[in-house]
């Protein structure tokens, strides 16, 4: 037990046998903190991001998150309810027709009635200015479109804490910019895995390289 | 039967001021209306109540304001097709011989069987267009699921919806790869197994899709059930519509049985 919001201890994950792509790895979120996460292509960030809402299972070690060890299926649905995850591919994320169905499925999933649901999704669209793009269809949206309504679909289960899968990858300077900006203003603790160095320092107060298969402070 | 799914909404009739009737109704009483009409006009085997139908059927296509082009387009192919069955029916059914063409005799009975598959046939094609040709992919697959067809193929239908264009572009990157690099398609080993790993790759990487759509979904909490967000409500209208068909179809089976 310890009071930091995620802590893995000796987390060892692959997979693929005898080729872990991480390996005792070490890592912590505490609060009020907002973590870059960096490395290679290939070096774990994205599969750090699924341990820590159960989506992958470590070989060895402990998911610590939230105060509680994290082992079976169940745990993590509660994990899944307060760690809001943004996928690296909007398209993975909208599966809804439109935007406000979209980003009412996670209330209704949490039990909410429909009225209520749609209600929140309208609430937080509004809250992230995006209210245009309420009765838009999901496939039909620009990229930085998608990245945002993806976002929607995750702020909406009001999550204590984001990890955010490349979220400004690909996309042009303007949508970049309001992205960058709307996460600037976001009160969540964070864990953000990115390339660009730039927008890691504007948006988080610490970063951590993953390099063969461990962190180490970057 | 799908116009268009990139917008909800009326489609596939002119614009005007007010929708047609028939978009207002409910898309369950809809497809129940298509249902049973279509299974009253295919079983039918008297003439007048058939004529009736077709006139019931242009009728209708006139008051929902179907766009000319589209439908134009659909009846000549059905037609074009029928007339290839028309003749084999026309030739192979026994009966009284009208004419003779070589070996083949055409009777009497014949035309008459392949008047009827033919009257059949657009009559069904205009009730089906009349009805259904407005709707949504996506009204219809919860349409469906509001009928008790079963989630698992109802869903399968509205992520076909959703995925369909996220996996033609990944067929579309796939094949300008291979066409940047000199490949043009010909009839030999090469172009075949090309082929092969486009298709195959094609698949791994929708399997893979999925996969992550589903991580996804558990990532919101998702735990195998989807809730509908559209309550379903039915109107006096549904109602009215509703009876309107039956009583349509009951005067076409009038006399078939009592």
């Amino acid at each position: 037990m310890s009071d930091a919001l995620i802590n893995l201890r000796d987390v060892t994950f692959g997979y693929a046998q005898d080729w872990p792509v991480l390996r005792d790895l070490h890592f912590r979120l505490d609060a009020g903190e907002r973590v870059g996460l960096i490395g290679a292509n290939g070096s774990g960030k994205s599969t750090l991001l699924h341990l820590i809402v159960g989506l992958l299972r470590p070989e060895k070690g402990a998911v610590e998150v939230l105060g509680m060890v994290r082992r079976r299926e169940e745990d993590f649905h509660e994990v899944r309810r307060r760690v809001g995850l943004l996928f690296q591919d909007a398209d993975d994320q909208l599966f809804c027709p439109t935007v406000a169905e979209d980003v009412a499925f996670g209330p209704l999933n949490l039990g909410k009635s429909p009225r209520e649901a749609r209600a929140k999704a309208h609430e937080t669209l509004e809250q992230l200015d995006l209210t245009s793009l309420e009765d838009r269809v999901t496939y039909k949206l620009s990229g930085g479109e998608k990245r945002l309504a993806a976002l929607a679909g995750v702020l909406v289960m009001q999550p204590r804490i984001l990890l955010l899968d490349e979220p400004i990858a690909g996309l042009d300077p303007n949508a970049e910019a309001r992205v960058t900006e709307l996460l600037a203003e976001l009160p969540q603790e964070m864990v953000v895995v990115s390339h660009d160095a730039a927008f890691l320092s504007r948006l988080t107060s610490r970063r951590v390289r993953l390099a063969n298969g461990r962190a180490e402070a970057a | 039967m799908f116009p268009n799914t990139q917008v909800r909404g009326p489609s596939g009739a002119r614009k005007a001021s007010a929708p047609p009737v028939v978009h207002c109704i409910d898309v369950r009483v809809r497809i129940l209306a298509a249902l049973a009409l279509s299974v009253v006009v295919a079983t039918e085997t008297r003439p007048i109540p058939l004529a009736g139908a077709l006139l019931a059927a242009i009728a209708a296509t006139i008051a929902a304001r179907v766009s000319l082009e589209p439908l134009t387009h659909r009846l000549v192919s059905l037609n074009l097709f029928l007339l290839l069955l028309d003749a084999c029916v026309a030739v192979s059914t026994p009966g009284a011989v009208l004419l003779s063409l070589g070996p083949a005799h055409v009777t009497r009975e014949g035309i008459v069987y392949a008047g009827m598959i033919t009257l059949k046939a657009n009559t069904i094609v205009l009730f089906l267009t009349t009805l259904l040709g407005s709707i949504e992919a996506v009204d219809f697959g919860y349409a469906l699921e509001r009928l008790l067809v079963p989630q698992k193929l109802t869903r399968l239908l509205l992520f076909t919806v959703r995925y369909l264009d996220v996996l033609h572009r990944e067929y579309g990157r796939l094949s300008q790869a291979v066409a940047v690099r000199g490949f043009r398609p010909r009839l030999d080993r090469h172009s075949l197994r090309t082929f092969g790993y486009l298709a195959g790759m094609l698949l791994v990487r929708a399997l893979d899709r999925s996969e992550r759509v589903h991580a996804a979904m558990k990532c919101r909490g998702f735990t195998g059930r989807f809730h509908p967000l559209e309550p379903a409500t039915l109107h006096a209208r549904d109602g009215a519509f509703a009876a309107g068909a039956i009583l349509l179809a009951a005067l076409l089976v009038r006399g078939r049985w009592w």
